[in-house]
């Protein structure tokens, strides 16, 4: 009913290979984008900018990036937090040695470095696979968040120990640095990430996309079909490490302000994995609706009775988010073992044959 | 089918709840001034902030149910759990700073440097009493910033200071081994430049025994390398989990423990009680009372614990970091009056606040009144000093509660400020544009 496709005729090839052939998706889309572009700058507070939409973007496109490796490519990595990490760090110093460029173009280009240490720790998925990789790339991630630690040029000698990101400007507007308003950070993280979930929408579904989920599903016969593993592998590695590269320069530069190594800590990376896992493995969509339950859901829930009135102790509501959203990970992994993207294909296919259901 | 359109459901009134309730927290209430309490209960350190935040707690609502607040207006308190974690500190600050708060005390030296550069933007002053950045004490360059009593600089010219008499003077350190054992965090390393400067100065060798945030509760292997290294003291700068595990790996080594000394954050009852009879001798520095022989903390027993208005525990009360939170409140609270002297108004902004602070001198006299007699060194903050470098004095550990060991000891203020100005130099020049004060001083 709601989601029927009848009487939608493609008459030509380019409209049967659009990103999005059915309409309903297409004015989906638009609706979020205009939620997302135009309602939510318009009606919502600092509170909401800051603490819910920018860390949830962030995330997002970490989630996205993970996927790619794990979800699309098939490789498992607990690695995230720190690839996100090398991104931070990679975007601070290039903006330190060069104050006066654009620190867009800087978090755009600090993913480069996170792309190139996520290759290289992407050579040994050559021979290993499954839960042997995992422990490689975890190797990854004590690695790299004892170079944040130890080397002092990283975080330019700070006594602290943390970055710190300074002012910066860029199109007249002050974007990073604590001038920054919400509001011009917000819009900078969403074009990001929406860019590039964009583009690898597209990149999923062509000739790479495809490899890597060949890869995936059966690495011999991919091979066999004439699938170069070790490029292919490599370019899942470096595309994934790109993304979370930048999600984790995003993260430090639009929305926390300094970070410290904890910040990219091995904590990190299983966030990201349960975003991805709850979300759905191997599915775009999936990545927005696992960070929005791991991220937006605590938040609200620990909110929610200051602001509805009802006077509970601060460190109640924290065990008592704990539990819910615990439970609520346990619940939702056994009703639907292939995430929130699974049931929201199942709700759309009871949204198509409703009010007849067979 | 049908559970899915419930939980469809339930999601769209529980998201809709959540949003109408977010709508309304811009409205407060008018006649009282609002204080949050970023404080911890949870996570590993857990230990020390239940302490540190009952005592804010306590003290505040005990002026609240004694006074009826501060110059006859109500405080309003809010407490927000951040877990020792930066990222949900930062979260709690912007949830709480649009109503109306007048100071923010972080207690956590990771979620104090988030807040410093937003501190003059938003126009809501940060206190970190005896922790945070050390090079926030030059109020020149961090008029928002304020970590009276005391820098850990000062804290770490103490310790050597009084290391030194113990050896009979500061020229016998020469040849000298002295252990640092640090939590790995912002915190645990910001000491680190003034104790290099002081060894090179004394001819002292500072080993350093970092410990990992995950490695907290187990300290083994960094206690083999002081056993294999002997130095003739260890320093300490540990917090939570920590300073417990720390005192036992002392105890099971055979360190001497009257060579052991925490700074004032490891110096906790549990912290110290943790390593049983063995423990007997530790030391730690302190700038708040020991005990509860106060008026104040009898009043706090008998308006708010006795009450049951509190989660604190009777028996706690007295303890080091009970004793601590409550002086972190007793700066809040005469903040929050000096600056109604100065503005003549009742209820105050944040601006008002960082005024308020900027001019605080909590004199003896004041103390005697404040039935907090003894409980801290008298202390005044100047506009170019926002630390004052005040003394501090050493307590020891007799087995079974702290006694003052020492009297008030002065750090080395000739050492210290002339490198807490050269690091806010190079904050502001790190952070450039850094904004230039601005603000009046009001002394």
């Amino acid at each position: 009913m709601f989601y029927r496709e009848a009487g939608q005729f493609k008459t030509s090839y380019k409209a049967d290979q659009a990103l999005m052939p059915i309409l309903q998706d297409r004015v989906g889309l638009l609706v979020i984008l205009a939620i997302a572009f135009v309602v939510i700058p318009v009606f919502a507070n600092d509170f909401f900018l800051t603490s819910i939409m920018i860390p949830f973007l962030v995330f997002s496109l970490a989630a996205i990036g993970l996927n790619v490796l794990t979800g699309f490519c098939g490789q498992l990595s607990l690695g995230t937090g720190a690839f996100m990490g090398v991104g931070a760090y990679a975007a601070y110093k290039l903006t330190t040695i060069f104050p006066d460029a654009n620190v867009i173009v800087m978090v755009l280009l600090s993913g480069v470095f996170s792309a190139a240490i996520g290759a290289i720790f992407g050579l040994p998925s050559l021979r290993i696979k499954g839960l042997y990789l995992a422990v490689t790339t975890l190797a990854a991630q004590f690695f790299l968040e004892w170079c944040f630690i130890r080397i002092g040029w990283l975080y330019n000698y700070n006594a602290s120990g943390a970055i710190e990101i300074p002012h910066r400007e860029a199109f007249g507007l002050v974007v990073s640095g604590a001038e920054a308003t919400p509001i011009v950070r917000y819009f900078i993280v969403l074009c990001i990430t929406a860019g590039i979930a964009f583009l690898m929408a597209n990149v999923l579904r062509g000739r790479i996309g495809r490899s890597w989920m060949m890869i995936r599903d059966m690495d011999i016969a991919a091979e066999l079909m004439g699938i170069r593993p070790l490029q292919t592998k490599l370019l899942a590695f470096a595309v994934s490490s790109y993304i979370c590269g930048v999600a984790g320069a995003m993260m430090v530069f639009f929305w926390l302000n300094a970070a410290e190594p904890s910040s990219y800590s091995i904590a990190l990376s299983f966030q990201i994995l349960f975003m991805v896992i709850l979300g759905g493995l191997g599915s775009l969509g999936g990545a927005f609706m696992g960070a929005a339950f791991i991220w937006i859901l605590p938040v609200f829930l620990k909110f929610i009775p200051g602001t509805i009135g009802i006077d509970v102790a601060a460190e109640t509501v924290e065990h008592v988010t704990f539990m819910i959203v615990g439970a609520l990970i346990i619940f939702f992994l056994i009703v639907e073992p292939h995430g929130f993207a699974r049931l929201w294909q199942i709700a759309k296919q009871k949204l198509r044959v409703w009010p007849f259901p067979y | 089918m049908k559970s899915i359109t419930q939980l469809a459901l339930g999601t769209a009134v529980a998201v809709g709840v959540a949003f109408s309730g977010l709508a309304t927290t811009a409205a407060q209430a008018e006649d009282s001034n609002y204080v949050p309490l970023l404080t911890y209960r949870t996570g590993p350190f857990a230990a020390s902030g239940i302490h540190i935040a009952n005592g804010m707690h306590d003290y505040l609502k005990m002026l609240n149910e004694r006074d009826g607040g501060i110059g006859g207006v109500k405080l309003e308190l809010e407490e927000c759990e951040t877990g020792y974690n930066a990222q949900k500190g930062v979260e709690c600050y912007e949830a709480t700073k649009g109503k109306g708060a007048l100071v923010y005390n972080p207690y956590s030296t990771g979620i104090t440097l988030q807040l410093i550069p937003k501190a003059g933007v938003d126009k809501i002053p940060v206190l970190s009493m005896g922790y945070g950045l050390s090079a926030a004490a030059v109020g020149s360059v961090f008029p928002w910033v304020f970590n009276v009593p005391d820098t850990y600089w000062d804290g770490a010219s103490v310790v050597i200071k009084y290391i030194g008499e113990q050896e009979g003077g500061l020229d016998n350190l020469k040849g000298k081994k002295i252990g640092y054992i640090f939590l790995d965090a912002g915190y645990g390393r910001e000491p680190i430049p003034l104790l290099e400067q002081l060894s090179e100065k004394y001819g002292f060798e500072l080993m350093q025994y970092p410990v990992g945030v995950k490695e907290m509760q187990n300290q083994s292997s960094q206690w083999l390398n002081v056993r294999r290294d002997r130095p003739d003291y260890m320093v300490m700068w540990g917090w939570g989990a920590m300073n417990p595990t720390a005192i036992k790996e002392a105890v099971k080594i055979r360190f001497p423990m009257d060579k052991f000394i925490g700074v004032w954050w490891s110096a906790g009852d549990d912290d110290a009680a943790a390593g049983g009879d063995g423990a007997k001798g530790y030391k730690a520095m302190n700038f708040s009372g020991v005990g509860s022989d106060f008026p104040a903390l009898d009043d706090i027993k008998k308006h708010v614990v006795d009450a049951g208005l509190s989660s604190t525990d009777a028996e706690t009360i007295g303890g080091t970091l009970y004793n601590r939170g409550v002086l972190n409140s007793v700066i809040i609270a005469e903040g929050i009056r000096t600056a109604q002297e100065l503005t003549g108004k009742k209820v105050i902004t944040g601006e008002d606040m960082r005024m308020g602070l900027e001019a605080l001198n909590l004199d003896e006299a004041r103390l005697k009144e404040l039935g907090l007699s003894g409980f801290a060194h008298p202390m005044k903050v100047t506009c170019d000093d926002h630390a004052g470098s005040h003394p501090v004095f050493i307590q020891e550990w007799d087995g079974s509660q702290w006694r003052q060991a020492s009297g008030w000891i002065e750090p080395m203020t000739d050492v210290v400020r002339p490198l807490l100005e050269a690091a806010a130099a190079e904050y502001a020049e790190k952070n450039a544009p850094w904004p230039a004060r601005t603000e009046p001083c009001p002394n």
